[in-house]
């Protein structure tokens, strides 16, 4: 398909480009034509794409050239990038009301995969030590809550449901059920519906109206195309969603709908249905979607260690400034971000001298990254070069200003002084260590 | 932050151009419009918009395009007309299906994109028309699918043949056919479980069925028949290769035209790879079914909600 030559017909337009240096705007306008026409023919939303394309090509207009890459790769990662800023980076996860039981709400068009998403997640919540029960609106599609209770039974979860009973009053009830069967979730799976059936819409705000769910969740086919931002506009618009689960990602389709339904609400992508079987469910994860919709998985993962020999040279340099004694506070906040990026969160609790047992959740240890953060930006440069002026008054402004504790600021300095005398250690240890963390 | 700027803005511009976009059609077919860039360019945005795909909508317009040239067009209206001339051409090798006797249809196609509801209304038209019809109850792996295609079944008032859930597909099928042929019934619809086409066992599973109507039934009029969900973007061309590899397809029902998806990426289809649509499915009642016209298809695709 037109698709797989992407990053062939980029590397191409760049061929004929021999010296290094800057992107110019030609070369840029004849890229940004075949990354347009990969977007397009990913699903992503046609105006989504113009918006892009515009924004991707004011940045690569006169771009610097990393020295390990060529100019193609240059502009592949420029769209990558964006395309995951797009995204967004972070992974969402379900929100837990904080007095049981937590509602979940189901909706979406027919054929959506409701129904069989409603199991997965009653069976990823089980396994969480959750206790959840599910509930059978779907009225309408024949056999429908036969098929939630034959899922049911396989996880034993218990189901609520009346039959062919109004479902508002299904959903209404199910929540006491729930209360009384001492059960902590309810998910609550509804009909399919079509988002400009202004009928069965009503049904669903009236649902809402009843039972207050804490996450109201539109479920969407990784497969559907340009219609994805009238159909999660519409669900938005009507019953305001929390976020989006995307299904059917199983298949080859590459998924641009994901980035059309993100843009148009703004509301994030939580769970990704990856097959037939009821633990076919994930966590979503945005990064990902963006070099699945760009369909260069290989030509990223060669930027990616380009990107990563860079890195080390960057490392190289840090080395060299612990030799000599200057790792600041600048430095510390670099190497914090560096390991955000990769995620390595056991590694940064450790880093901050946070027991780990004693650690609630990863919830914890983000908000403590956060407080971190706020605390180094929060400084001038020049106390971030010299933590050694930071004195009292020094120290209670920084606390101020980052919406922390003079003990969190001192505790913190503490951290970079024990890293620093750490890093030290390990590299008189091992010769050729690179970074404890 | 930032990123959140930048999804209002977003928001505000899709809200701005849907609405737009009507007044514009009207405007771009109004009549005496002026065929310039701008023109072009909005007619571009009509057919992506419509699931037509990038590199099909490039070529329509290019076909466009000519055709003004060569026929000296001035005007919208006229070029309104040549535009549907070109589609409806592309997808000329649609045409009404008329079931022989017997008759028997295996429908395919990936989850949830209403196989078991099209057969429904087909099972019904078909009775309607006088003919008599079976179903195969051939998902047996769905939880519940049995039992919804058994409710369509006395919806319709057609005998079902089934098995139980978890038995192997072809093995009902088969018997379907022998039954078929007992009671000389004239048209069998089989159903089969969803699946991605790019899941090789199952789709191995789907040429096994084929091959089992093939071998035991030959002297039907043997269609198979891939159903799409008109929401589907460009995927479903991949769809449309990899049912046609296993099973050999000879139709398309294009389902839930009944909301603002127009379908376009049928076009393709239909062009490359000269497969004819045969039904749209509008709604979930029983007689939510049209036949497929190409003309009126591409009327509606270019004229917005
Ligand atoms: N609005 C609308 N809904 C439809 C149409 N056709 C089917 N549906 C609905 O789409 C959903 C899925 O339909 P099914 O017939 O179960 O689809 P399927 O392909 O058999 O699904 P699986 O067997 O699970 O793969 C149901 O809720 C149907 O009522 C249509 O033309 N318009
Ligand atoms: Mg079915």
């Amino acid at each position: 398909m037109a698709f797989e030559g992407l990053s062939q017909k980029l590397q191409n337009i760049f061929k004929k480009l021999t010296g290094r240096g800057k992107l110019s705007e030609n070369d840029i306008k004849e890229a940004m034509r075949e990354v347009r026409i990969a977007l397009l023919e990913a699903d992503v939303n046609y105006t989504i794409v113009k918006d892009f394309i515009k924004k991707v090509t004011e940045r690569a207009i006169g771009a610097e050239i990393l020295q390990s890459l060529t100019p193609g790769q240059q502009v592949i990662k420029i769209v990558n990038e964006e395309l995951t800023a797009l995204m967004g980076s972070t992974q969402s996860k379900l929100t837990v009301s904080p007095k049981p039981p937590t509602i979940i709400l189901l909706c979406g068009l027919q054929g959506a995969g409701k129904t069989t998403m409603a199991a997965k997640l009653a069976g990823y919540l089980q396994k969480q030590g959750k206790k959840p029960l599910l509930v059978g609106c779907d009225i309408y599609r024949p056999a429908a809550i036969d098929q939630l209770k034959v899922l049911a039974s396989q996880l034993q979860v218990p189901v609520f449901e009346r039959g062919t009973a109004d479902p508002v009053e299904t959903a209404y009830l199910s929540v006491d059920y729930a209360i009384h069967k001492l059960a902590d979730t309810v998910i609550v799976d509804t009909a399919g519906r079509l988002h400009i059936d202004e009928q069965m819409m009503q049904e669903i705000v009236a649902i809402r109206d009843k039972i207050k769910p804490t996450e109201i969740l539109l479920t969407i086919d990784a497969m559907t195309g340009q219609d994805a931002v009238n159909v999660a506009k519409a669900f938005n618009d009507s019953i305001g969603i929390d976020g989006v689960i995307v299904t059917k990602l199983d298949g080859d389709t590459r998924g641009g709908a994901a980035l059309s339904v993100k843009a148009v609400t703004g509301k994030p992508i939580k769970f990704a249905g990856t097959g037939e079987k009821l633990s076919d469910i994930e966590p979503f994860h945005p990064d990902r979607m963006a070099s699945r919709i760009l369909g260069m998985g290989d030509v990223l993962t060669l930027i990616e260690k380009a990107q990563s020999e860079f890195d080390e040279k960057s490392a190289a340099e840090l080395e060299k400034k612990l030799q000599s004694n200057r790792f600041d506070l600048n430095d510390f906040l670099d190497q914090f971000k560096q390991i955000r990026k990769m995620g390595g969160i056991g590694s940064i609790m450790g880093m901050m001298g946070v027991d780990k047992s004693k650690m609630t959740s990863e919830e914890d240890a983000e908000k403590q990254m956060k407080r971190t953060e706020a605390i180094i930006q929060s400084m001038t440069m020049k106390e971030r070069h010299n933590p050694q002026i930071l004195d009292g008054s020094r120290r209670k402004r920084i606390a101020a200003g980052s919406g922390t504790t003079v003990t969190d600021v001192n505790r913190l300095i503490n951290q970079f002084e024990q890293s620093k005398k750490m890093m030290k250690m390990f590299r008189n240890k091992k010769k050729g260590f690179k970074m404890p963390f | 932050m930032g990123e959140n700027g930048f999804w209002a803005k977003l928001y505000k511009g899709l809200t701005k151009t849907r609405e737009s976009l009507a007044d514009k059609l009207s405007s771009l077919f109004g009549g005496a419009g002026e065929l310039d860039d701008d023109f072009f360019e909005e007619l571009e945005m009509i057919l992506i918009s419509a699931d037509i795909g990038a590199v099909t909508t490039e070529r329509i317009i290019e076909a466009l395009r000519d055709e003004i040239k060569k026929e000296k067009m001035k005007t919208a209206d006229e070029a309104r007309e040549a535009l549907v001339r070109i589609i409806t051409e592309m997808m000329s090798t649609s045409e009404p299906y008329e079931p022989k006797k017997p008759t028997v249809i295996l429908i395919v196609g990936v989850n949830g994109v209403g196989k078991t509801t099209v057969i429904g209304k087909l099972g019904n038209l078909y009775k309607s028309e006088g003919l008599s019809v079976m179903f195969a109850a051939g998902d047996t792996f769905r939880a519940a699918a049995v039992e919804q295609l058994g409710i369509w079944a006395e919806r319709v008032g057609a005998p079902c043949v089934k098995h139980q859930e978890g038995s192997d597909s072809a093995a009902v099928i088969f018997d379907a056919v022998r039954s078929a042929k007992a009671k000389k019934t004239d048209v069998l619809i089989c159903d089969t479980a969803g699946r991605l086409h790019n899941k090789h066992n199952l789709m191995e599973e789907l040429r096994k069925i084929n091959s089992v109507i093939e071998k035991e039934y030959p002297e039907a009029d043997r269609q198979v028949w891939l159903a799409l969900d008109a929401t589907t973007g460009q995927n479903a061309v991949a769809q449309a290769k990899a049912f046609a590899a296993v099973s050999g397809i000879n139709g398309i029902v294009l389902n839930k035209m009944d909301g603002t998806a127009k379908g376009g990426i049928v076009i393709s289809i239909c062009n490359e790879m000269e497969i004819p649509v045969r039904y749209i499915g509008v709604g979930e009642g029983i007689d939510d079914i049209r036949p497929f016209d190409a003309t009126e298809f591409c009327r509606a695709m270019i004229k917005t909600a």
